[in-house]
């Protein structure tokens, strides 16, 4: 099991970087590192443009593949990502940044998948029933909202309830409040609460998507022949159900997982933007309006890493629950 | 000597008095639009988005305002009788707005979504009965997608459309749409291939394109509406969150992405700017995966994906 698990991380590794190679040329090639220096008035002398563009190793006349080949070396040597056109570190932006990411993408997607997977089983099992069709349309809804606009109908939500209520309960501007000061658990308890709507909006796509395909699965595996086999034999039919049913329906969920970590990573950045956040997904579409080459390449990495992660991670869930991959 | 008489015997066997007419047997066509006939939510869903676009073509034409008309009397107003989405804080109509910006995302949706599955079809096709680089190529442009988001892809190639018109735009959502379905309309090629009569086919001498456009891609043609009608919603889906995000739709032309853009800084104090183009939004989306989904049901009963 160990080897096959090793193997699969190999093969995400190469996909990863590959596609992080291809984010650098892509970068390259579109982004035009020098324009903002042309909007400049007085514009600068040529012979400086160039040497702050050589120190930021985006200087378009070098060929793409040798700054990617410096970008890689500098990465594997120094882990260093270059600097961003302000003139910070990229990784430290990266380490700065990236906490508020993954603390909405982590609680977001694990709540997600566990409502989504405890409401795929009950639809199916009450298949046509009143609450069945209940969530299958409210999941098409959900499928029907942008991300973004998810995101707002919260945030109008929020102020219609907070002025309900005359007070400021539900704050959901920025990570946590600018200035703010207190103890730890003060800063902790703000954090939370500027972290209750974008979780909703992200557990709300998630379980969507989680909970049709949990349905879908569980309906082939209730229709199989040891279900009615253990069911034969005596089993009672909740037990039949959960132990036979659910723990099988898991396993082809353990590969959508993986599969649609991506289309969350995309709603994740859409909602920080929405919920002005400081996190990954706002330097990324940040980078990209100022042609930020290296700040864009370092957000494709990152991205690619949470990938393998990811994937990795739902090798591992696969082969537990599949005797048949460890062998 | 009596010659025998031939009795009439009655016939055990007596032809029926009055003949049924037998139904005429039922065409694959026939048979998917007896069952589309049946589903409540092809109903509700295709008059949803008749009513849509009939509004956002004639719906302009029998209102007072134009999208650039300010009324400098009714700035920031709520909805009324005379702006009945309300007005934005320089007096611009949001009816008005919003069904032009409704126009722009429909011809956008309905052109790029089909559009992508055409070219999912041709690559698709073409990669799984070719075979070889081709289709090692497009393998690994579809696992390359999975870790890079198709949404970064959009945003990072943006610039390459930055100052085109919308027209423009449109080819850019098709061309970065096609992969997932490429890569199911090549499965479903490599199960074809090596079937009898596109063997018959290739034996005879046909040249590959005949093959393709003959024998293979009209085997397909139930996935390839389906993804098509589906198709339309990404696409919108694409285009408003791109314009949203400032990489679509450029001013001065309006979609409901723009729109919405607009509209978010004030929707928590003046919600009318955002909330009435969100609600078209949300229901013309709602209508089209309807259609869609009764689409895929009547086509493919036993699909797994889908049993509602």
């Amino acid at each position: 099991m160990t080897l096959y698990i090793v193997r699969r991380f190999l093969n995400y590794a190469i996909l990863s970087l590959i596609a992080t190679c291809m984010a650098y040329v892509l970068a390259s090639v579109v982004l035009d590192p020098a324009a903002r220096f042309y909007g400049m008035n007085p514009r600068p002398p040529q012979s400086s443009i160039d040497a702050s563009l050589d120190a930021m190793g985006v200087n378009p006349d070098i060929p793409v593949l040798v700054r990617l080949w410096t970008w890689l070396t500098n990465l594997f040597t120094q882990f260093s990502l270059g600097t961003t056109v302000g003139g910070a570190q990229v990784t430290a932006e990266i380490a700065a940044r990236s906490g508020a990411s993954l603390r909405l993408l982590l609680i977001g997607s694990i709540i997600g998948a566990i409502i989504g997977v405890l409401l795929g089983v009950w639809g199916a099992v009450r298949q046509y029933r009143m609450s069945d069709q209940v969530v299958t349309y409210a999941s098409y809804i959900v499928f029907a909202t942008p991300t973004f606009v998810i995101g707002v109908l919260l945030m109008i939500l929020a102020t219609q309830f907070n002025n309900l209520l005359g007070t400021q309960v539900i704050t959901f501007t920025g990570e946590y409040t600018a200035g703010i000061s207190g103890s730890w658990w003060d800063l902790a308890l703000d954090r939370a609460i500027h972290l209750l709507l974008p979780t909703i909006a992200l557990v709300l796509i998630s379980a969507a998507s989680y909970s049709r395909y949990q349905r879908s699965v569980m309906l082939d595996v209730l229709g199989a022949d040891y279900i009615r086999t253990a069911r034969a034999k005596g089993l009672p039919r909740t037990k039949a159900l959960y132990r036979h049913g659910v723990r099988l329906a898991l396993i082809p969920m353990s590969t959508f997982f993986a599969y649609s970590f991506g289309t969350l990573i995309a709603g994740s950045a859409m909602l920080e933007i929405v919920f002005s956040w400081r996190g990954m997904g706002q330097f990324q579409i940040e980078a990209i309006q100022k042609n930020d080459i290296n700040a864009v390449a370092g957000t494709a990495l990152f991205v690619a890493v949470l990938y393998l992660i990811s994937s990795t991670l739902s090798e591992v869930l696969y082969a537990a629950l599949d005797p048949r991959v460890r062998s | 000597m009596s010659v025998m008489q031939e009795e009439a015997i009655e016939s055990p066997l007596e032809p029926e008095r009055d003949i049924t007419k037998t139904r005429k047997p039922l065409t694959r066509n026939g048979l998917v639009w007896l069952r589309l006939k049946r589903m409540p939510r092809f109903w509700i869903g295709i008059s949803v988005v008749a009513f849509i676009v009939l509004w956002a073509f004639v719906g302009p034409l029998l209102y007072p305002y134009g999208i650039t008309d300010r009324d400098p009397l009714n700035m920031g107003m709520g909805p009324t009788l005379l702006h009945w989405f309300g007005t934005n804080s320089i007096g611009q109509d949001i009816y008005a707005q919003t069904l032009s910006g409704l126009q722009k995302s429909l011809v956008i949706g309905f052109v790029a979504g089909p559009a992508a599955t055409i070219i999912a079809a041709i690559v698709g096709s073409t990669a799984g009965y070719v075979g070889g680089w081709v289709d090692r190529i497009i393998q690994w442009f579809i696992l390359l997608l999975l870790v890079i988001p198709a949404f970064f892809l959009f945003i990072l190639l943006s610039p390459l459309i930055k100052g085109l018109s919308w027209v423009v735009l449109m080819f850019y959502i098709a061309l970065f749409s096609w992969m997932i379905m490429a890569q199911v309309v090549r499965s479903q090629t490599r199960s074809l291939r090596n079937r009898d009569f596109v063997r018959a086919a290739r034996y005879m001498g046909m040249p590959t394109r005949t093959i393709l456009a003959r024998h293979i891609i009209p085997n397909m043609a139930s996935i390839l509406i389906i993804d098509a009608t589906l198709g339309v919603v990404s696409a919108i889906m694409s285009e408003t969150a791109l314009s949203y995000f400032g990489f679509g739709i450029q001013k001065p032309d309006v979609s409901l992405g723009t729109l919405l853009a607009d509209g978010t800084a004030a929707a928590v104090t003046r919600p009318w700017l955002f909330v009435f183009p969100a609600f078209v939004l949300i229901a013309l989306l709602f209508a089209i995966s309807l259609v869609g989904d009764a689409l895929r049901d009547a086509i493919d009963p036993t699909s797994g994906m889908n049993r509602d």
